[in-house]
């Protein structure tokens, strides 16, 4: 099953065309890697699926329903590239705001607190965090309302690799719950902890596959090679 | 619309400030001191503070609140949680209504205390009742609210935010009969008055400290400065978009 259609996906931002035309499909309840090199509309794309971008063409559809449907508002959740919670509040006050603009009432703070690992430092404020501890906070918003779907926009950039570690556990966690996790990273080697792998350059798609299966098709051991096999390829063609 | 939704902003918005001592203070004192140096300023000259101290009072809260508001709103704007709100299922008057009501009270805390300084202390003589002055000052202080946060649309950096005081109050301030008074100013001067919102602020005030009963102008007056707040509540959602480019 797929939770997210996209196509024929066309954007324009100013003047520019970002995206020229783009198709995909990402399935239901799996981590949908996003890589690719920054600038090559990884952000833009997370955008569309969110329903927050302004497209020129073409349909996304998430859940059945057009991206950015009111609906969906409870359904997906989105965590932006620069964490978006506010540097005067204390941790658990974010929480708590964001938890109440979603209606959630109970556990949902102090589980997604625990989920990031940021229950000891609920009481500090948050501009005073590093800017690791800050996009955990930033994805403890995400985490919120156990979205059916995430969009997570570079989660662990800047994180250190024993937490980077500890995330991925939590997103495959969540993935094993029935979650659809749609990852962006300009780090390959986060690839392997993705089940299915979109590849980006330039606004399109070069590839759309299994990591394993990139791997054999391009003859190479890591994602890295393979993705500059397929550059090369995408160069030649 | 939902209530708590709107509950949950207000309140959030009264928490970051509590961060900030330094402006509440600020917010608070100034009003007051400011009142004060009038008042001494015209030193036994009662005549001219009685003058001058009602079109004060409709100023500061409205010039204050525009400011901090368009600040506050731009940050939201810029730092990424506005796009974070309108992602979730949040109204887009639940915000707005939200930071009304927060720098509302805030205003509400304002004009007791400058009020309740020029009336008690310094002896602004006054006809009307004293909790009208106060009620001007509240809803002008909405008002200001509600242009900051229409006008931080317009502005991409706080330095464009705060420019905007100039650009926008300041006009008013001239304009709103403090200086001449509005029947003296050449025709199309007062024209352009009438749809200023200040002017009705100004006039509200002058009212009831001209008269001992609340007249039928003091109370078109305050329906006037609603009307521009529910207006400008208006032209602020339609700002707010849930899509950008």
């Amino acid at each position: 099953m797929m939770s997210v259609q996209i196509s024929g996906l066309r954007v324009v931002r100013g003047g520019r065309e970002v995206i020229p035309d783009l198709d995909a499909a990402i399935p239901s309840g799996q981590i949908t890697g996003l890589l690719g090199p920054s600038g090559c509309g990884k952000t833009t794309l997370l955008r569309a699926i969110v329903g927050v971008q302004v497209i020129a063409g073409g349909l996304v559809t998430v859940l059945e329903e057009a991206a950015g449907s009111a609906s969906l508002r409870r359904r997906v959740a989105y965590q932006t590239q620069a964490p978006s919670v506010y540097s005067d509040l204390s941790v658990r006050e974010n929480l708590e705001f964001f938890a109440a603009v979603l209606g959630l009432a109970g556990h949902a703070v102090d589980d997604a607190l625990e989920t990031v690992g940021m229950t000891e430092s609920e009481q500090a404020l948050t501009g005073r965090l590093s800017g690791g501890q800050r996009s955990r906070v930033s994805l403890a918003v995400a985490l919120l309302a156990k979205p059916e779907i995430m969009v997570l926009d570079e989660p662990t950039v800047g994180l250190d690799p024993v937490l980077r570690k500890q995330l991925w556990g939590t997103f495959r966690e969540l993935a094993d719950a029935g979650a659809t996790l749609i990852v962006s990273s300009h780090v390959m080697d986060e690839a392997m902890h993705c089940d299915r792998l979109l590849l980006m350059r330039d606004g399109r798609l070069i590839a759309d596959d299994e990591p394993d299966a990139l791997m054999r098709r391009t003859n190479t051991a890591d994602i890295e090679s393979a993705f500059l096999t397929l550059v090369d390829d995408d160069a030649a063609a | 619309m939902s209530v708590a939704i709107t509950v949950a902003v207000a309140r959030r918005v009264l928490l970051q400030l509590r961060r900030d001592p330094r402006t509440i203070a600020l917010l608070l004192v100034v009003p007051c001191v400011l009142m004060a140096l009038l008042w001494w300023m015209y030193d036994g000259d009662e005549a001219t503070f009685d003058a001058l101290g009602p079109p004060l009072l409709a100023m500061f809260p409205f010039t204050v609140m525009f400011l901090v508001t368009s600040v506050t709103t731009l940050r939201e704007r810029s730092s990424g949680t506005l796009e974070r709100l309108l992602s979730m299922p949040m109204g887009k008057i639940d915000l707005l209504v939200g930071y009304a009501l927060a720098f509302g009270l805030v205003a509400l805390v304002q004009a007791l205390l400058a009020v309740g300084l020029t009336v008690g202390l310094l002896g602004l003589n006054l006809a009307g009742p004293i909790w009208a002055l106060g009620l001007v000052a509240v809803i002008d202080a909405v008002l200001g609210t509600v242009l900051g946060l229409f006008v931080s649309a317009f502005a991409e950096t706080e330095f464009q935010a705060v420019q905007f005081m100039p650009a926008l109050v300041l006009p008013q301030v001239l304009l709103c009969g403090l200086f001449v008074s509005r029947d003296a100013l050449p025709g199309v001067l007062h024209a352009v008055s009438a749809i200023l919102p200040l002017s009705y602020a100004v006039d509200a005030m002058q009212q009831v400290q001209n008269s001992a009963s609340l007249t039928a102008d003091f109370w078109i007056d305050l329906a006037v400065i609603v009307g521009f707040v529910v207006a400008l509540l208006g032209l602020g959602a339609a700002t707010l978009r849930r899509r950008t480019a």
